[in-house]
């Protein structure tokens, strides 16, 4: 029996239903603003000066900026971007995919011990002083792998694929062993591909965090060669007045600038633009990394 | 040692298997775990691994300086201050916002603006800050275009002691509240729609509903969360105060991981930097231990 709505509650549901839209629009405002700056021209901003939503005469100006020119800098940071994504989300795959199946087995002798180590790293660390000496004494400073080495495995996240790897029935490995298979085969044919939703999962989750990378390429790494997108956004946004032109000559070619304003909002886009177009694909595996590793993620 | 190896020849495969993430573990985390013994020391830049390892203990010398200091009180209340604010808006605000999308019964408008509240939580933080600057910026930004429409003066809000916590806050909720509503809501789901059927024949309005159905039936989240929250009270948010303060607000911007950052790696006093992380480091773990303590005295399981 469905109770017809009073006015009141009718009036709840309409005040409701406004409020979340102008909550969606609080989402979007900043990111629609900084799209339509993005277009505005070198003359239109000097003649309007102030805010534009819609821009008279929109231009490709500040991303022929970006794009454009001998350095190759935005391309360069995507490559980086690309590479440490990729690569790195493998490695760290392994590595956690690995330690969160070795964990799960019940009746490993030393497994308590082997969880405890995982587990204290996530309530007490060294700090980033001792953590940077350590990596720059390996030699990990100014390369590459600085971003991808010293971040092979997120204790969260381990603990989340093992959790998912004890609800697979023993029955299976043991019907295997009894058929004759080996503990390698048993990973690789039974384990592995029944495993595919959660290294989905989590390897999202490692992807995504490759991807908004950016304190330790720019804090660790002074070589401008390996700076991901992330990097050169940041740069950009630093851009004050005053080094604006000095600073922008060394990434890209200083003649025909847009104004600051306007090529902050371009690098803007083209970061966010790769996270937009996969978004909607990959949103819903987050949300089930969220719930099933409860609470963090 | 039979033993040893009737346990080896059994489950050495495994061991073998760990072997990687073991090695990770120990250098990248536990080492500096060691290395923490630095902030016992007078380490130099250009000191090399056997030379930092053999230096001599010079005592509690750095955190006497360190609590000694004119600004050790300020950051200490700026990371307390900015934590607690951040918790008091961006605590409750996605217990509010599942609340109302909970309420919402088509489906398909239920979807979208969930899809769209859980988009900030996806972009990197150089995004969230770029995105601040521009809608701050002096010049052309949607802010201060809104401010001068209504007939203000156009102003540096990010560089304005005034107003730096309040960007830091609103910020923070901005990119959170859509993605801490998830939990919220699937504990929602989970709450059994007869009783709201027997509430409505009962006569209960939407608010007796929620104080008396909605609220208790997910209070165990909110309580695990908040204790969450706690443990974690000392991340006042490092990398987001880093991208969006200047010299001009570290009155009221400047936490303890900031000052870390700085005196230990742009002005290499390693040792005395060290010291401070440390410090932070016990504090955290501390607050963390009790905050789980709690979580068990009120009977839920807490952290681990």
């Amino acid at each position: 029996m469905r109770i017809k709505a009073t006015p009141m509650e009718r009036l709840f549901y309409l005040g409701n239903y406004v409020f979340l839209i102008v909550v969606s629009l609080m989402f979007l405002i900043p990111f629609i603003s900084v799209l339509s700056t993005s277009f505005i021209s070198t003359a239109e901003w000097a003649r309007r000066g102030n805010f534009v939503l819609i821009p008279e005469a929109p231009t490709l100006e500040a991303y022929q900026f970006l794009f454009g020119g001998s350095k190759g800098t935005v391309f360069n940071a995507y490559k980086i971007t690309m590479f440490r994504t990729i690569v790195g989300t493998i490695l760290c795959l392994t590595f956690t995919g690995l330690g969160a199946y070795v964990l799960a087995r019940r009746n490993l002798p030393g497994r308590t011990f082997m969880t405890l180590l995982v587990f204290i790293p996530m309530v007490f660390s060294g700090g980033l002083i001792p953590f940077y000496l350590v990596v720059d004494r390996l030699r990990l400073t100014n390369t590459v792998w600085i971003m991808i080495t010293p971040f092979l495995v997120n204790p969260w996240w381990l603990l989340i694929m093992r959790n998912f790897l004890m609800t697979i029935p023993v029955e299976l490995e043991e019907a295997a062993l009894m058929d004759g298979a080996n503990p390698l085969t048993v990973l690789i044919r039974v384990y592995l591909p029944l495993s595919m939703p959660a290294l989905t999962t989590i390897g999202l989750f490692y992807a995504v965090w490759h991807w908004n990378g950016w304190f330790y390429a720019a804090v660790f790494n002074s070589n401008r060669d390996l700076y991901p997108i992330q990097v050169i956004l940041r740069s950009i946004l630093y851009l004050g007045d005053a080094s604006y032109r000095g600073d922008l000559g060394i990434m890209f070619e200083p003649e025909m600038m847009p104004p600051a304003q306007t090529l902050k909002a371009a690098m803007i886009i083209v970061t966010t633009v790769p996270i937009l177009l996969v978004y909607p694909f990959i949103q819903r595996y987050f949300v089930k990394g969220m719930l099933i590793g409860g609470v963090k993620g | 040692m039979t033993e040893v190896l009737r346990i080896l020849r059994k489950h050495g495969f495994y061991y073998l298997l760990f072997l990687p993430v073991a090695g990770y573990l120990i250098i990248f985390k536990y080492v500096p775990m060691i290395g923490i013994m630095i902030a016992f020391k007078d380490v130099t830049p250009f000191m090399s691994m056997g030379e930092i390892v053999t230096s001599s203990f010079i005592g509690f010398k750095h955190f006497v300086n360190f609590f000694n200091s004119f600004f050790f009180w300020d950051l200490m209340e700026n990371t307390l201050m900015i934590s607690i604010y951040k918790t008091l808006w961006s605590f409750p605000a996605p217990i509010l916002l599942a609340l109302l999308i909970n309420e919402v019964h088509n489906t398909y408008f239920k979807r979208i603006s969930q899809t769209i509240s859980y988009l900030p939580h996806f972009f990197s933080m150089v995004i969230v800050a770029g995105l601040v600057y521009v809608v701050f910026g002096v010049q052309g930004g949607l802010v201060n275009h809104l401010v001068v429409l209504t007939g203000g003066e156009p102003q540096h809000y990010l560089g304005d002691p005034r107003w730096f916590r309040t960007i830091l806050v609103g910020t923070t909720v901005w990119q959170t509240v859509g993605w801490g509503s998830i939990l919220y809501l699937a504990a929602m789901a989970g709450l059994n729609p007869e009783t709201y059927e027997a509430a409505n024949i009962d006569g209960a309005s939407k608010i007796q509903q929620v104080r008396h159905i909605t609220l208790p039936g997910i209070s165990h989240v909110i309580v695990i969360l908040f204790i969450f929250r706690i443990g974690d009270l000392l991340d006042a948010g490092f990398e987001q105060i880093l991208l969006l303060y200047s010299p001009s607000v570290y009155e009221v911007a400047d936490i303890i991981d900031t000052y870390v950052y700085r005196a230990g790696l742009l002005n290499l006093k390693y040792s005395f930097a060290s010291a401070v992380g440390l410090y932070k480091s016990i504090l955290a773990l501390l607050l963390l231990l009790a905050a789980n303590k709690f979580a068990n005295f009120l009977g839920h399981q807490g952290i681990w």
